[in-house]
């Protein structure tokens, strides 16, 4: 390993550790513990849309569908069903990755602007479905899902357990998508970012490598978007709509696009102005607005992306 | 009389219905075609600057006591000026980026506006009285037409022939169309790009708004009128083939009246239908119908 990449690598072990410390420590200090369980929802899924646009080059305008539909599924396996948390969750990811896997399938024939549209004008599809499937409760959502008991034996119910809980799987998830930022694989991914014919000319089959980082970006989405229905114990029709969709891209733009940590960042900034704003009504969606113009116009790079020009490192 | 076991006269209804989407769905289309030929931006906006017309057409009735016809004049010209400002002030940055960017800018710049119409005016619908020479209906004798509807569906169809005929037939046309293939050299020949660039983002800002004026007395003027109509225009867009302007304008009455009958037939379907037909389109003809494949 060359001195420059051990130097990254220890780059963000420390930034990782840190963060840890942070998501561990913050509810011994006194914040809202379902607070930073939404914000750990949040950044997963911030994470993995960043996995398919910072790295993939792909803007999904609808990835609100995946962390919707699991959301759904997770909740109906739960109450309905009676499957354990973590199965519940399973399923729900799993429902998402087989509708990453046909969305990607008819996403990536297109490029560019036009695979945002046809993901938004899906994403929509989802949400007529949604609105209007029988198991899905339409408006009201699916409420009072149970927490259920963790492999049978762990009463989530206690919020310190489903802390840890979904503490563990934000972490895993992260660190699995750190994995497969920096494999091979990630590698071929980014090289399809930067020069798509290229990469094409050296032998490797691009549709194919955007179609899994499709797949995996929205299982992860899904991932978080389970997760969420069980910390909250409901599914609705919010986590569909396509305003999350636009929501998602807006924490990771501010957080910064294609740096490791920035989308964790921008999904605590956003949740946390959501949450302090609220009284505040139509005016957040007018601040939103405005972070994004400001965003778009004068830094693009992001509150880490800005940073780590700053410290030159990547963040 | 029935057809398919359907009283015509519900049957002409719904059509009539699917008709007057129809010419929104073209309308806007076509003026997200024209921005997005010329500037390469998926105008996101689009759906709060036709609210913008609605509103513009309900402020200059309540607050200056101007009617309707006034008000097709007047907000169209005041919105698409706004349109110049954007495109002038943030818009003219983004050019020589990634395409994303011009599209979350008008994202940012949507979210912004109907916020602020929120704030001031609420979420409930405010309603705005048609003109009175517009008042009333026809019978045809198979149904009966009310004369606002069809002025709409007239006009609409007139602005969108005019705009086609503007762009496919004439000079300035033939300008506009070389500009999206090479500004560079239409530049050369003297003829300046970035106004054109500017004054066209205006002109689809202006048919958003004239939707607006025109779809005040029917739906009700809301600040969420042009948010959830928005996606559904961009699949109207997405089939027709992006940038396309007869794609625009055919897809644009063709799917009204397909959703239309979508409600006749099987009511549960009709939201889902334009989303079904772009998915299958899209399996068929990736660039969509009247696209060409770059």
């Amino acid at each position: 390993m060359k001195p420059a990449t051990q130097d990254a690598a220890r780059t963000h072990r420390m930034a990782f550790v840190v963060m840890a410390l942070l998501f561990i420590g913050a509810p011994l200090v006194g914040v809202y513990p379902v607070f930073m369980m939404k914000v750990m929802c949040f950044a997963l899924f911030a994470c993995a849309f960043n996995l398919l646009l910072g790295f993939g080059g792909l803007l999904s305008f609808g990835h609100a569908m995946f962390l919707g539909s699991a959301g759904y599924v997770t909740a109906h396996a739960a109450k309905v069903w009676g499957l354990t948390p973590e199965l519940s969750i399973a399923v729900g990811t799993l429902c998402a990755a087989a509708l990453g896997w046909v969305v990607g399938k008819l996403a990536i024939r297109r490029q560019g602007i036009y695979l945002t549209m046809i993901t938004l004008a899906l994403a929509q599809m989802v949400f007529f479905f949604a609105l209007q499937a029988p198991f899905t409760g339409g408006e009201d959502g699916i409420q009072a899902v149970p927490r259920g008991k963790l492999f049978g034996l762990i009463d989530l119910s206690s919020t310190n357990a489903m802390y840890a809980f979904v503490l563990a799987i934000f972490l895993g998830g992260f660190l699995l998508i750190y994995r497969i930022i920096h494999s091979p694989y990630g590698q071929v991914l980014k090289a399809i970012r930067e020069n798509e014919p290229r990469t094409i000319s050296l032998g490797y089959d691009a549709d194919k490598f955007k179609h899994r980082a499709f797949v995996l970006s929205a299982a992860l989405a899904g991932l978080a978007g389970g997760t969420k229905s069980l910390v909250f114990q409901l599914a609705s029709l919010t986590d569909v709509h396509w305003s999350m969709s636009g929501e998602v891209v807006l924490m990771t733009l501010v957080g910064g696009l294609g740096t490791i940590f920035g989308p964790v960042l921008g999904a605590a900034v956003m949740v946390t102005m959501q949450n302090y704003l609220a009284e505040l009504g139509a005016w957040v969606t007018v601040v939103q607005g405005g972070i994004f113009v400001v965003c778009v116009l004068l830094f693009r790079r992001g509150i880490v992306g800005e940073i780590g020009h700053l410290l030159k490192k990547s963040l | 009389m029935e057809i398919f076991g359907i009283p015509i006269q519900a049957m002409m209804g719904q059509l009539l219905i699917g008709l007057i989407n129809g010419s929104f769905y073209a309308l806007l289309s076509l003026g997200l075609a024209v921005i997005f030929g010329l500037l390469n931006i998926i105008n996101f906006a689009h759906g709060a600057q036709y609210m913008l017309g609605a509103f513009g057409a309900y402020l200059l009735l309540n607050k200056l006591g101007l009617g309707y016809w006034w008000s097709l004049l007047i907000v169209p010209l005041v919105v698409g000026a706004t349109g110049v400002v954007i495109e002038r002030t943030m818009l003219s940055r983004l050019y020589k980026l990634d395409h994303l960017y011009g599209l979350l800018l008008t994202f940012g710049l949507a979210l912004i506006i109907q916020g602020l119409f929120r704030n001031e005016y609420g979420s409930t619908g405010l309603p705005y009285s048609m003109p009175e020479q517009l008042q009333g209906g026809v019978n045809l004798g198979f149904m009966f037409l009310p004369i606002y509807r069809g002025w709409v569906i007239i006009a609409s169809l007139v602005v969108c022939l005019a705009t086609w005929y503007v762009i496919e037939r004439t000079k300035l046309g033939g300008y506009l169309r070389a500009a999206t293939e090479n500004p560079q050299i239409v530049q050369a020949f003297g003829i300046n790009v970035p106004r054109m660039i500017t004054l066209t983002y205006g002109f689809g800002v202006a048919l958003a708004a004239l939707a607006g004026v025109m779809a005040a007395p029917i739906y009700q003027v809301s600040p969420q009128m042009g948010a959830d109509l928005i996606i559904v225009v961009f699949a109207v867009v997405v089939i027709g083939g992006m940038g396309s302007i007869m794609g625009a304008i055919v897809t644009g009455f063709g799917l009204g009246l397909i959703e239309g009958l979508t409600k006749v037939f099987y009511p549960e379907a009709s939201t889902t239908v334009i989303f079904i037909i772009m998915t299958i389109v899209l399996l068929i003809r990736p660039a969509g119908l009247f696209g060409t494949q770059k």
